[in-house]
């Protein structure tokens, strides 16, 4: 990947979007012997994921700029019932601007920007017309979100007025049942549907690995929703119970380095809820780093679905430029 | 490179921990140490330097101890030890939890200060050997506080001498320490004259805990200086290296009625099954052969993989090893760092040189800083007759192979002179537990690698040495029954020379392989009543005899796989048939040693067999308490083949004391008969044979335990050597169970009570089995 040397990741010069760069995962048959073989171990997983901060350790400079990463990698993201065109607004506005102007600037990194903004269906066009010309993805989650439990002609349906709206990205829900239910055909069927609904748009599939419950429920479901085509695998909706955790990232991430060694086709990794302090943001940094790669470590392959990550980075990234500790209310609210 | 720059490369750059307060806590000490002596350092004296292997500093300047150094802190334990065993545990386990606590406190300058010294990681100091060692005084504080209640027979040993490695210096040195002062010992503690430094920051903890004078001595220098420990008036040395070593510290101690404990190499087998989690497998290995440079005693060295999946496997290890960072010890994102001293770089690489074409060597693209560093390196497509699939390397080179099947991946991991841990990965329960117990290892962790817990009992089978450290039973090795026997009187067969013919003819002739065997050599002795009338002839074995009942035991595997509720029906039905024939055998006997007491010691003899019946199936494993999601199994495993010198003065009670207890636990057994009075056994096969004791199992044999016990110490398929012969072999038996490091217990001419208390228990049980620690984490 010699032309990524160029790609800075920001909204300036990268696309976030994988199908600019790369093929796009077209998907394949569903292979059942493969989905079988899927394994995970808890313990040896958790002994990985909680040994690995200790591992891995970023300082000064690398850090604020593996934070200004992270930043680069956020969809940022409202999704609640009280959404308004204002608060949208207000959203956006923070996913243009994500820190102050003069830290980016202490920084060298002006122009930094989130990864996309992600919402509900009807938020999508107040969306639209306020990140207009930075290129920066509005992503709609879908599909009877959260629960995926309405009409399987209606979730189709969503996904093409969201589309018809404008929204680049989509954010899908699996069916939990398919899964507990050990309904692999089913699955692989649901997420195929839903990717061509998709079209052009880029199709996140949340499994919302908190009613999984196994880890290898989550092992074997990433592998059907990459073979039926996802672009990228989300572990939750982040209304879930649990939701993104370092061991179903190890889970979800082998998974996709394996789906790229069977296929050489790059899958995204989206950890979603619960991911709020920035020495959190760099521990999934590094596993990525780690388990996956360098190229992942860029909005088109990885994001961070999160709402108040960013204050705690901004904080972070304030005290790096001027050696004292930071308030929340010295910067911008989203 | 700008903010923006590493916004690009993602680069991890630099984490360095500081490395001022250690070496300012070494220029208070004046960079220059002495001893630590009876609770004070001495003045420093002619020595060697200890290096910082990563740079090649110079870090102190140490004192190799001379003899009369060595002869002071041996009489600073000697002199403080009965005070310190009379404080009680209770008063001890506040010394020990002072120790555990200042550890804590100063945490970070002991894991800076090891990292310094061995090149370690500073992660793996700071997150394991530290609060490891932390652990061990914690634990042991505790089982200070229990001894009186739970050991009430038990008492220290006195003073012991501690030889420690420089893998884990400060971890091995909690390992010994520790128990050791719980149970009411002093020490004399040598470290590695490469590692000494943590070792020396401690002595420093025990001023500030007050501990009492004498009661820990630490003494530097080379091996010469361990060899002095091993020779001084001490009661009790254990040693941790390598098994080199720990065979001529053996030698030395044959004989001397020293206690010994000894933890040495391995080669440990790591078992990957095709139905594993092969990710988690994969990075196991980099835990089990990459942690602390592969410079551990247990570390997972020797890959096994299930042939179907090899290739993929070894694919995916590769691309795992082209990951590990290597560099700086005290940089907080590093894998592997510095080995110890370049003598062990280059005997790492000599090793992998010397490999001969055989297999293919892969190491990672990665550039070696400068220092001591030898780098991550695989040698796979090793076929098991290749050196280096058997010899312990000792660094960062894990050796492959493949297998097809459970049974296989069993016979290739045992197939080694070592047996001190195991690693089996497989997501099936039932593959993984059932090889777990047929792994001759003192370890094995299933789907893991290098668990440790000063909980759980650690400690290997085979060349890997004996005795365990850490649960309860690591309290063995540093306590002693409190009644210990009197001198044993020497007892003479009696003489004569008259042929008083027998009614008919009868020939006493050896046991093996449940069959009657004439000797091979073809020689017998007369055997005399009191007053010299003859009673029979016993055969004279040989070292051949001595083959070939080892080979029937060795054949007699059955046994061991039985159940124990099988076990005890077995030693029910010898002792009913032995009540049956009580009259016989009680006449017998009161021939043969010319006493009354025959009818009495069939009675207790019967009795003995009806205990361990009693005991087949009541001797249980335990699950113990470690800081994990899942259960360590502490289980009592048989030693295997036991060979036994019996008792001379009670010809049946003594045989079946000892064999008894040891057929209780699955063992098979090799009997020499009491010498003097060698007819009881050889009446004794005839019940054997009658009451369904499998060949092989129990085997007789009769003639001069002195001219015995070197062929039965020194033969290699034997587990552990028993004596309780008034014969003086304790040291030959000793001496010649170095060569396999073979378990021995001998009386080293002391008296046992057979027909009171001492004459059965625990004490044989312990004894009769090995304790395996099987660790099972779990998790949905």
């Amino acid at each position: 990947m010699a032309q990524l040397g160029s790609q800075t990741g920001t909204t300036l010069d990268t696309p976030q979007l994988p199908q600019t760069i790369e093929p796009r995962n077209p998907g394949m048959d569903l292979d059942m012997d493969r989905v079988m073989h899927a394994r995970a171990n808890r313990s040896a997983i958790e002994r990985r994921a909680k040994t690995l901060p200790g591992r891995r350790s970023v300082k000064k400079d690398f850090q604020a700029a593996w934070l200004a990463r992270a930043i680069s990698c956020i969809d940022l993201t409202t999704l609640a019932g009280d959404d308004t065109a204002g608060r949208v607004l207000r959203l956006c506005a923070k996913a243009k601007q994500p820190v102050r102007a003069d830290l980016l600037e202490a920084l060298g990194m002006q122009g930094l920007t989130t990864g996309a903004v992600c919402v509900y269906h009807d938020m999508i066009p107040h969306a639209l017309k306020a990140l207009e010309g930075t290129g920066i993805p509005v992503a709609a989650v879908s599909t009877g979100f959260p629960a995926g439990l309405s009409p399987f002609h209606l979730r189709i349906a969503e996904i093409e007025e969201s589309v018809k709206a404008g929204a680049e990205e989509i954010d899908i829900v699996i069916s939990r049942r398919l899964v507990l239910n050990g309904d692999w055909q089913g699955l692989y069927d649901e997420m195929r549907a839903f990717r061509a609904a998709c079209g052009d748009a880029h199709v996140k599939a949340i499994l919302a690995t908190g009613e999984l419950e196994t880890l290898q429920n989550v092992a074997r479901a990433s592998q059907v929703c990459m073979m039926a085509g996802a672009d990228f695998i989300k572990t939750s909706t982040g209304k879930e119970p649990v939701n993104a955790t370092l061991p179903v990232s190890l889970v979800m991430m082998r998974a996709i380095r394996e789906y790229y060694e069977e296929t050489g086709y790059r899958v995204g990794y989206k950890p979603a809820g619960g991911i709020s302090k920035a020495k959190d943001s760099i521990n999934y940094l590094a596993l990525v780093k780690e388990e996956l790669g360098d190229r992942w470590l860029r909005p088109d392959l990885f994001r961070f679905g999160a709402s108040s990550l960013l204050g705690d980075i901004e904080r972070q990234l304030e005290h790096h430029v001027t050696g004292a500790y930071s308030a929340s209310w010295r910067h911008a609210a989203g | 490179m700008t903010v923006k720059d590493i916004f690009e490369s993602m680069d991890y750059g630099p984490a360095p921990e500081s490395a001022g307060d250690a070496l300012a806590w070494i220029v208070d000490q004046g960079s220059k140490f002495g001893h630590f002596i009876d609770g004070s350092f001495t003045a420093p004296g002619e020595g060697f330097e200890s290096r910082n292997p990563a740079t090649g500093e110079v870090l102190a300047t140490l004192t190799q101890a001379s003899q009369s150094d060595v002869d002071t802190a041996v009489e600073a334990a000697r002199k403080a030890q009965p005070a310190w065993a009379k404080l009680g545990g209770a008063g001890r386990a506040r010394y020990l939890y002072a120790l555990a606590r200042l550890l804590q406190k100063h945490s970070r300058l002991f894991a800076v200060l090891e990292s310094l010294d061995n090149g370690k990681p500073i992660r793996e100091a700071r997150d394991i050997d530290i609060p490891q060692a932390q652990r061990h005084f914690y634990y042991h504080a505790g089982m200070a506080q229990l001894m009186e209640s739970e050991l009430p027979d038990a008492q220290a040993l006195g003073v012991c001498g501690q030889i420690i490695p420089w893998n884990f210096p400060l971890l091995m040195l909690s390992w010994k320490i520790a128990p050791a002062l719980a149970m009411g010992n002093t020490v004399v503690l040598k470290p590695a004259e490469w590692t000494s430094l943590t070792a020396l920051c401690f002595a420093d903890i025990c001023r500030q805990a007050g501990l009492p004078k004498g009661v820990v001595n630490i003494v530097t220098g080379d091996g010469d200086v361990g060899e002095m420990i091993v020779k001084a008036e001490v009661d009790k040395v254990a040693f941790t290296g390598s098994t080199a070593v720990g065979r001529r510290i053996r030698e030395a101690t044959a004989g001397t009625g020293k206690a010994l404990t000894l933890e040495l190499g391995g080669k440990s087998p790591y078992i990957v099954f095709e139905d594993a989690d092969i990710d988690s497998a994969v990075e196991g290995l980099v835990d089990a052969i990459w942690f602390n440079q592969g410079q551990v005693c247990c570390a997972g060295s020797r890959l096994l993989v299930q042939e179907g999946i090899s290739e993929r496997f070894h694919a995916k290890l590769r691309a795992r090893m082209d990951k590990l960072r290597i560099g700086d010890p005290l940089d907080k994102c590093i894998d592997v760092g510095a080995i110890v001293d370049p003598v062990q770089r280059d005997r790492i690489a000599a090793l992998v040189d010397a490999h001969g074409g055989e297999g293919e060597v892969y190491q990672p693209a990665c550039d070696l800083p400068d220092g001591c560093y030898y780098p991550p390196t695989l040698v796979s497509n090793l076929s098991q007759a290749s050196a280096l699939m058997q010899d312990e390397i000792f660094g960062p080179v894990l050796v492959s192979s493949t297998f097809r099947t459970p049974s296989e991946a069993i016979m290739l991991a045992n197939n080694t002179r070592y047996g001190l841990a195991a690693s089996v990965w497989s997501e099936n329960i039932n593959v993984a537990l059932d090889i777990a117990p047929k792994l001759v290892a003192g370890i094995v962790w299933i789907n893991g690698t290098n668990m440790m817990d000063a909980a759980a009992g650690f400690g290997g089978v085979r060349e890997s040495g004996f005795g365990r450290e850490g649960g309860w039973e690591g309290l063995a090795a540093y306590t002693k029954p409190k009644n210990t026997g009197k001198a044993l009187k020497p007892v003479a067969a009696f003489e004569g020379d008259t042929a008083e013919p027998q009614p008919v003819d009868r020939t006493a002739k050896l046991y093996i392989g449940g069959k009657q065997a004439r000797p091979d050599g073809g020689y017998a002795r007369d055997v005399y009543d009191k007053s010299g009338k003859l009673i029979g002839q016993a055969p004279i074995s040989s070292r051949k005899d001595v083959r070939n009942a080892v080979e029937a035991a060795r054949a007699a595997s059955g046994w061991t796989g039985a159940t124990a509720h099988n076990r005890a029906q077995v030693l029910y039905f010898l002792a009913e048939n032995l009540a049956t024939r009580k009259d016989e055998f009680a006449a017998q006997i009161n021939r043969m040693t010319g006493g009354k007491s025959g009818a009495a010691e069939v009675d207790a003899s019967v009795d003995r067999l009806f205990t361990y019946a009693a005991w087949a199936d009541k001797f249980d494993g335990q699950v113990r308490q470690v800081p994990m999601r899942g259960v360590a199994l502490a289980m009592r495993e048989a030693c295997g083949v036991i060979g036994v010198f019996c008792p001379d003065d009670l010809p049946l009670l003594g045989l079946v004391s000892a064999m008894a207890p040891a057929i209780a636990m699955g063992n098979r057994v090799v009997l020499v008969a009491s010498e003097p009075f060698p007819l009881a056994a050889t009446d004794f096969y005839q019940v054997l044979e009658t009451s369904d004791v499998p060949g092989g199992v129990v085997n007789i044999l009769t003639g001069s335990h002195e001219e015995l016990a070197p062929s039965l110490a020194t033969h290699m398929d034997v587990e552990a050597v028993w004596s309780f012969s008034g014969a003086d072999i304790s040291a030959a038996v000793e001496k010649g169970g170095a060569g396999n490091l073979k378990r021995t217990w001998v009386n080293n001419g002391f008296a046992r009570d057979w027909m009171g208390a001492a004459g059965a228990g625990r004490e044989f049980l312990e004894a009769a089995t090995e304790v395996k620690t099987v660790w099972v984490p779990y998790g949905a």
